[in-house]
């Protein structure tokens, strides 16, 4: 039996991974791709340490713009272990080769994202997150981790209330795995792809792991927060870095005016376009006036993809952008040693919810938060690993597999999954009510009376990416229920979470952590004491 | 607009789209999601980072995710490398030639890193990995232990890098099946989305081992006229 499991591959799981093998143990990492295609890649503006290397800056200037930007929601014990771990965490990476930019005084190059007091992004041109990656992974190979790639997650194996394994779908053989270990790490990423075409994230980002963690009894939090980036590219939401308006770009509507401080936190940017949107506007991010030769050095990536997807040149064209969803807050509820309220398992990443970001995630904050949760959870599975009795128990659940083969593929599910991520944005997105998230409730209690109409056509075993597809959507549809029903709850107002028929906030009733599980069959939310 | 995707080695299926001026994923995901569920391709992140998408258009490798497809364009999956299924292939070869070439940092040595330092392997690092380089290589289609051209690279990136304090290793794992078998023809160079140059990495790594004292196999083998105390064996 393995000592660690780890299911998913971006910086987190990677990060974990290594961790955890470096205390001598057994490890695994298996994901449903492999592992360079993960999230992470996509990661563009930059990590986060108060290094001063760009003028003066703090560990606790850090600590204060992450609970500021967290609109109080975030906890302040984490948020202390993330700002003071930052340093390390630039230095760990820097030891396994990350190619950062640097600066003129042979530095690690720093930049000002939104809601930073400081330049406080370390950075490698708009590449960050994927160079992390490429460098996490090199290392793995170097210690010789062992890899499951598309590795399908379908289940966990849980039996009162501990984890003891994972169950796989290996989507090249079509052939159905148990994977026993004495601890789990879940680093599966988050679930803003329920949004489908108005999200930034790639294709994959659908929160398997999440929606097979709350069914086996695991409590999930703050669900509701779901953060939108201001600048995404107006027909592919295709992400445009904050570092665009961190390096000075401006937001402006058609008349060409400016209307909204462009260095604010995500939440507030995001809602200023909105409502510019809402009066009929259209919204363009300027950035001609940086130059071309700043442009190209320090956005590269972002100009090809203007000219790719806009057909525009943002050297000399206005970038037309709208707000999509970017980033989950919430995830796998997770004590101090990033256990899950499941024994055994254990979250990290965005999949976890460490409650680092609060209300609203700060940019930089989150490739901060892989490496440094990610080491703890490794050296945190790795000696739960060690301290406990072998558990071993047999698998009795029938598997998805078998129930899906009987539904009648009537409706045709990619349909459902567009009207999903349309009402998503709509209802759920940068402004709620109370109506309008009724709607969607009542819409996904549809759907899934409907999922046994749908189904999968394609019958190979070999790499059915239609029956995956049909898998991911079915987690989907399993978390926006948790996502609608906490936003229902929360009547108040705060960071990315902003309720039309309750604009303040209400730190009276709300100043805490909303808690989803499942209570026999259904759903229960209720408010953290 | 017409395109055609290879299926199989024997059949070329083609599907009719009214698209236009949409990216080759666009076009796919179109045909998955209206036509034919069974249609099989990877793909991720839609904005040319994650590597997953690469195939080949009239013989030439892309990524689907940037290419703008044209009316009766020819849709392959990559060469050199094993088909899972339609235009899937196995990337496990790359995590191979990563680990056969000890393509990470060995020995760190902190030091600052100047700007100029940093441009040494700025663009090596853009890789994603995408194998668009092994389906273009030559050498590596007639001879599957060929390091080829990523994992090279990969390894000139850590060579070249200031903060590498022990590359011996490195330079010796890549004399055979290496730098030397490669045949410069700059196949690799022509494919790569990322705008990087294994050819030119493979250079850089062909004078480095002839520094540290490797020469070219095939030239100590070459009898060039006059006297031979071998008799040219």
């Amino acid at each position: 039996m393995l000592d660690v499991l780890v299911v998913g591959s971006g910086a987190a799981g990677l990060r974990a991974g290594l961790s955890a093998k470096n205390s001598v143990s057994s490890v695994l990492i298996a994901s449903k791709q492999f592992p360079t295609r993960s999230q992470t890649c996509m990661a563009q503006g930059g990590i986060n340490a108060a290094l001063s290397h760009s003028g003066e800056d703090s560990v606790e200037q850090h600590f204060k713009d992450t609970i500021k930007a967290g609109n109080d929601l975030a906890n302040e014990d984490a948020v202390k272990k993330l700002t003071s771990n930052a340093k390390e965490a630039i230095e760990y990476l820097e030891s396994i080769g990350v190619c950062f930019s640097r600066d003129e005084n042979s530095k690690i190059a720093q930049r000002k994202l939104g809601g930073a007091y400081a330049s406080r992004a370390c950075y490698a041109q708009d590449f960050t997150g994927l160079k992390i990656l490429h460098t996490l992974y090199d290392e793995c190979n170097k210690q010789n981790i062992e890899f499951k790639n598309d590795y399908f997650l379908l289940d966990l194996l849980v039996e009162n209330n501990r984890c003891f394994g994972a169950i796989f779908l290996d989507k090249k053989t079509g052939k159905v795995e148990e994977i026993k270990a004495k601890s789990v790490i879940l680093a599966t990423g988050g679930y803003s792809k329920i949004y489908g075409k108005y999200s930034t994230n790639s294709s994959s980002a659908t929160g398997d792991a999440l929606a097979i963690a709350y069914s086996n009894g695991a409590k999930l939090s703050d669900m509701e927060f779901v953060q939108f980036h201001p600048t995404a590219l107006k027909n592919s939401s295709i992400l445009i870095s904050e570092s665009a308006r961190g390096s000075g770009g401006y937001l402006v509507n058609s008349k060409g005016e400016r209307f909204t401080d462009e260095l604010a936190p995500r939440d507030i940017v995001s809602r200023a376009i909105d409502d510019e949107i809402k009066k009929g506007e259209d919204i363009f991010l300027d950035i001609r006036h940086l130059g071309e030769e700043f442009i190209d050095e320090e956005l590269p990536q972002e100009r090809k993809l203007a000219k790719l997807y806009e057909k525009i040149d943002p050297v000399s064209e206005l970038i037309p952008i709208k707000p999509s969803a970017h980033y989950t807050m919430g995830g796998l509820e997770v004590d101090e040693n990033s256990m899950s309220s499941i024994e055994a398992l254990f979250g990290v990443g965005e999949c976890a919810n460490h409650k680092v970001h609060g209300a609203n995630r700060l940019g930089g904050n989150s490739l901060l938060e892989l490496i440094v949760f990610g080491k703890e959870v490794g050296e945190n599975a790795c000696s739960f690993a060690k301290n406990s009795n072998l558990f071993d128990a047999q698998n009795v659940k029938e598997n998805i597999l078998q129930t899906i083969k009987t539904y009648t593929n009537e409706v045709d599910f990619y349909k459902e999954k567009e009207a999903l991520a349309e009402l998503f944005y709509k209802n759920v997105g940068i402004s709620r009510d109370e109506s309008s998230l009724n709607v969607v409730l009542l819409e996904i209690s549809k759907m899934k009376e409907n999922l046994p109409f749908m189904g999968v056509k394609d019958k190979s075993e070999v790499y059915n990416t239609n029956l995956i597809e049909f898998l991911e959507f079915m987690n989907i549809l399993k978390l926006s229920e948790l996502i609608v029903s906490s936003a229902l709850k929360r009547k108040e107002s705060r960071g990315a979470h902003f309720r039309s028929d309750y604009l303040s906030r209400d730190d009276i009733n709300f100043q805490t952590h909303s808690i989803a599980s499942l209570k026999g069959n259904s759903l229960n939310v209720e408010f953290k004491k | 607009m017409i395109i055609k995707i290879r299926r199989d080695s024997e059949t070329l299926e083609e599907f009719e789209v009214l698209l236009e001026d949409n990216t080759l994923l666009e076009v796919l995901e179109h045909i998955k999601s209206t036509k034919d569920a069974t249609l099989s391709y990877d793909h991720s992140c839609r904005s040319g980072v994650c590597g997953s998408c690469a195939v080949r258009v009239n013989s030439k490798e892309e990524l689907a995710c940037e290419y703008k497809l044209k009316d009766g364009d020819i849709v392959e999956p990559l060469k050199n490398i094993k088909i899972i299924r339609d235009l899937v292939v196995d990337n496990d070869d790359a995590q191979r030639f990563n680990q056969k070439s000890n393509a990470w940092l060995e020995s760190y040595i902190k030091t600052d890193v100047s700007k100029e330092d940093e441009k040494q392997n700025e663009l090596q690092s853009d890789c994603i990995l995408c194998t668009s380089c092994y389906s273009a290589c030559p050498v590596y289609e007639v001879n599957k232990e060929f390091l080829g051209p990523f994992a090279l690279t990969r390894v000139w990136k850590y060579v070249a890098d200031k903060r590498e304090d022990d590359i011996k290793q490195k330079i010796e794992l890549i004399q055979n099946n290496g730098i030397w078998d490669c045949t410069l023809c700059g196949e690799c160079t022509i494919a790569c989305p990322q705008g990087i140059s294994p050819k030119d990495d493979i250079m850089m790594l062909r004078s480095k081992s002839g520094v540290k004292g490797y020469m070219d196999p095939n030239f100590s083998t070459m009898s060039f006229g006059g006297f031979d105390p071998n008799g040219g064996f």
